[in-house]
């Protein structure tokens, strides 16, 4: 501040800058000092209550015995005995009894989102949806049978369908054409191959598969491999499906959970792919 | 040299105008002197408004509180209307037309809010008067300041704070009952049985009006408050504002032997304008950010130019242009106003228009996203939707949910008769498959309609889109 603009003639640190600026001795405002103390004191407090200061074998514990875990593990409890009025109940009970409780599926539905999304989302997508090989859950078309004890097994003991490579007899480039031809069309049946080849044998006399052996139906919109065309389904009649003799057979394994998620895991995923479409 | 000369002039000039430049910093405790008049009047009388907010919340309607923010269940009930978060942009429309008041009245009037009608104003003025039955005239108000501290200086101070505090507990407590039901809040508190929030809110309320209307008063306006100088920035020259005349005041000087002297204007500089100005400001030096227009200044000046046999307004609501002798523009000619007005009468038709249709149902549909559609086995499509049914009615509702949009279309979990709960949003998760012959285009819109069983009135729809492969 310049010397002549100090009209209450404030005391000055005595030395001149520039010629006549002088640096006043004010102290500073009162709000601002009380700000001050107030600060540091409330640090010191918090040093008190709460854990803070670095000490032999760890840090000081506060006079509340707070710690971040313990808030953690709160929070969780919290949680817990929200849900708990139903986890109580759904290791007592079947998947399908489950099912038929509204309010308990509608529990699942929304709580098993993140145990699908860990175990079954990297094959079957996040929505269900399926991928390129690996079967759609949204859909109506079951290879094991929609119902929810098959969805249980088919999660707790995994599935490994088998088709062999050219139905296990020999076949010429003709007749896989012939057959490939009326499967791509949806009428298997049509081919007089489907009964001399022995497709019947798992995919049913009117073609429609069987839900004991995963085979699936022929005559529907909805195919286990490719999109339907002649040559994706002729591949399909040449090389099998996991046939350990055609090292070109497509892979369809679905692995076993049983030994990494408990009962009730898998009852809650089995409820919840059901729920998944119009079951 | 004659530069120097100018330069010292135009110094000089500076420091004169600093020399009444007197900025009130809070150093000194204003001690305003209390004039009955007209304005003095119509003060108390505006500040009566603020008795509905003391007892407001014991009016009943029907079995609970007529007006009640309950906050934990989500739901403001006023007299008869229930209002949801759902319908919170009739609160944004509520701010709209309150801020919009606040800018027409004063670019029209000036600071009316800030004179009359602010809690800032009013509880420091009950305050104040409190202290003047309490300590007397400020002249006694000052010497007891200084006077040692002898017992009755502590009976008077102790019983001063006390009411204060008091009156800051009751302020605090008369908040907080807006918010839950008043008379088991009452209880809470008598019995100390209230909740922590409820003690927390009046604790700081009690805390706050007491520390504002006590103790910092003017000050709360002169550097907290920011409607202070927003208002200011509202004002033209054709804002009706408390001025001084300095025409007709102007040169002043003391009254000599109860004459005024020859060539002097009206202004006798008396200073009782400035005694009862409640912001510590001189109006005679135009207007100013401390002046919260409230008057008190017309009344005592008035009241000397009655004494002294002057016509009354020296000091009047008057208008730059009107003192400076300009035509003054009626109201409707003033682009501002009307700009303001037209956006007032906006938000509240937007108001009226929401309170008048506020729906008992309301529905809103959320398309899956993943995957956006499935082929089903006999080569149908199917969505997925996620219905959410809100229902604002007292009462459960049965609920019909009708789909249309798409020729020969089905749905799966949404049939029948189905519950919405009173009071919040139920959810059903609805399946639509359609043939796909049916679908002419990759998206189609369909619309969701909820209509509640036995009362049609009650219904609401919402579009949203089919979706399916590329036909």
């Amino acid at each position: 501040m310049s010397e002549q603009n100090n009209p209450y003639g404030a005391p000055t640190t005595g030395h001149l800058w520039d010629d006549n600026l002088a640096e006043l001795t004010n102290q500073p405002p009162k709000w601002w000092m009380i700000g001050l103390h107030a600060s540091w004191i409330l640090v010191l407090l918090y040093g008190i209550v709460y854990p803070m200061w670095p000490w032999f074998g760890g840090a000081t514990q506060g006079l509340m015995g707070w710690t971040q875990i313990g808030e953690y593990k709160q929070d969780m409890a919290a949680i817990q005995s929200v849900r708990a009025q139903y986890e109580d109940k759904l290791p007592g009970m079947s998947a399908s009894a489950i099912l038929a409780d509204s309010e308990l599926s509608e529990y699942v539905v929304r709580s098993a989102k993140v145990l699908f999304g860990d175990n079954c989302a990297a094959c079957h997508g996040g929505g269900g949806q399926g991928n390129p090989g690996y079967p759609n859950l949204v859909d109506d078309d079951w290879l094991y049978g929609g119902d929810i004890d098959a969805i249980v097994a088919t999660v707790t003991n995994g599935r490994m369908g088998m088709m062999p490579a050219k139905a296990g007899v020999a076949m010429t480039e003709a007749e896989i054409d012939q057959l490939a031809a009326a499967v791509a069309k949806g009428e298997p049946t049509s081919s007089p191959l489907f009964m001399e080849k022995a497709c019947f044998a798992c995919h049913g006399m009117d073609g429609k598969g069987m839900h004991a052996l995963g085979a699936p139906n022929l005559t529907d919109a909805i195919w286990r491999f490719g999109d339907g065309s002649v040559e994706s389904v002729k591949y399909t009649i040449t090389h099998g499906v996991n046939d350990p003799a055609d090292p070109q057979t497509r892979n369809a394994v679905m692995p076993k959970f049983g030994d990494r998620l408990n009962e009730t895991d898998i009852k809650k995923l089995a409820v919840y792919v059901s729920k998944l479409g119009a079951n | 040299m004659n530069d120097q000369v100018d330069k010292q002039a135009h110094a000089d000039e500076l420091y004169a105008e600093s020399h009444h430049w007197h900025v009130n910093t809070g150093n000194e405790t204003i001690h305003a002197k209390r004039m009955p008049g007209r304005f003095r009047n119509l003060k108390w009388a505006a500040a009566a408004v603020w008795l509905l907010f003391f007892m407001g919340p014991y009016l009943r309607w029907g079995d609970r509180q007529a007006v009640l923010f309950d906050i934990p269940g989500r739901q403001f009930h006023i007299f008869g209307i229930t209002i949801l978060p759902q319908d919170v942009w009739m609160l944004s429309l509520v701010l709209l037309f309150f801020a919009i008041l606040l800018a027409v009245v004063t670019s029209i009037a000036g600071r009316v809010f800030c004179g009359y009608f602010c809690f800032q104003t009013v509880w420091t003025d009950v305050f104040t008067w409190i202290e003047e039955k309490l300590e007397g005239t400020p002249q006694k108000r000052r010497k007891l300041e200084e006077a040692p501290w002898d017992f009755t200086k502590i009976r008077i101070k102790v019983i001063k704070h006390t009411l204060w505090i008091l009156i800051g507990a009751l302020t605090g407590i008369s908040f907080t009952l807006w918010f839950g039901d008043a008379f088991e809040m009452w209880q809470g508190y008598l019995t100390l049985n209230a909740g922590a929030m409820a003690w927390g809110s009046v604790a700081v309320f009690t805390f706050f009006t007491y520390l504002f209307a006590g103790h910092m008063r003017e000050q709360v306006c002169f550097w907290l408050c920011p409607y202070a100088r927003i208002q200011g920035v509202m004002y033209d020259k054709e804002t009706i504002l408390p001025a001084y005349d300095f025409k007709r005041g102007e040169q002043r000087g003391k009254l000599k032997k109860g004459q005024i002297e020859e060539g002097k204007g009206d202004c006798i500089d008396c200073g009782q304008c400035v005694a009862v100005c409640p912001t510590g400001i001189d109006i005679r030096y135009g207007q100013q950010e401390g002046c919260i227009t409230c008057a008190l200044c017309l009344d005592a000046c008035d009241s000397v130019m009655d004494k002294i046999g002057r016509p009354r307004g020296l000091i009047r609501y008057a208008s730059m242009d009107e003192l400076e002798g300009k035509p003054a523009l009626k109201m409707f000619q003033r682009p501002r106003v009307l700009v303001y007005l037209t956006i007032l009468t906006l938000a509240l038709a937007g108001i009226i228009y929401g309170l008048f249709n506020l729906s008992g149902i309301e529905v809103k549909v959320l398309h899956e996203r993943q995957p956006l559609y499935v082929l089903q086995s006999d080569g149908s499509i199917q969505n997925k939707y996620s219905v959410k049914i809100l229902n604002k009615t007292p009462q459960d509702q049965q609920i019909r949910l009708v789909v249309e949009g798409l020729p020969n279309l089905s749905i799966s979990g949404g049939e029948g008769s189905l519950i919405a709960n009173k009071g919040r949003i139920t959810s059903y998760t609805v399946f639509v498959r359609v043939p796909r012959g049916s679908l002419k285009a990759e998206s189609t819109p369909i619309t969701f309609r909820v209509e509640a069983e036995g009362s049609e009135e009650l219904s609401s729809s919402y579009t949203s889109m089919f979706i399916g492969p590329r036909p």
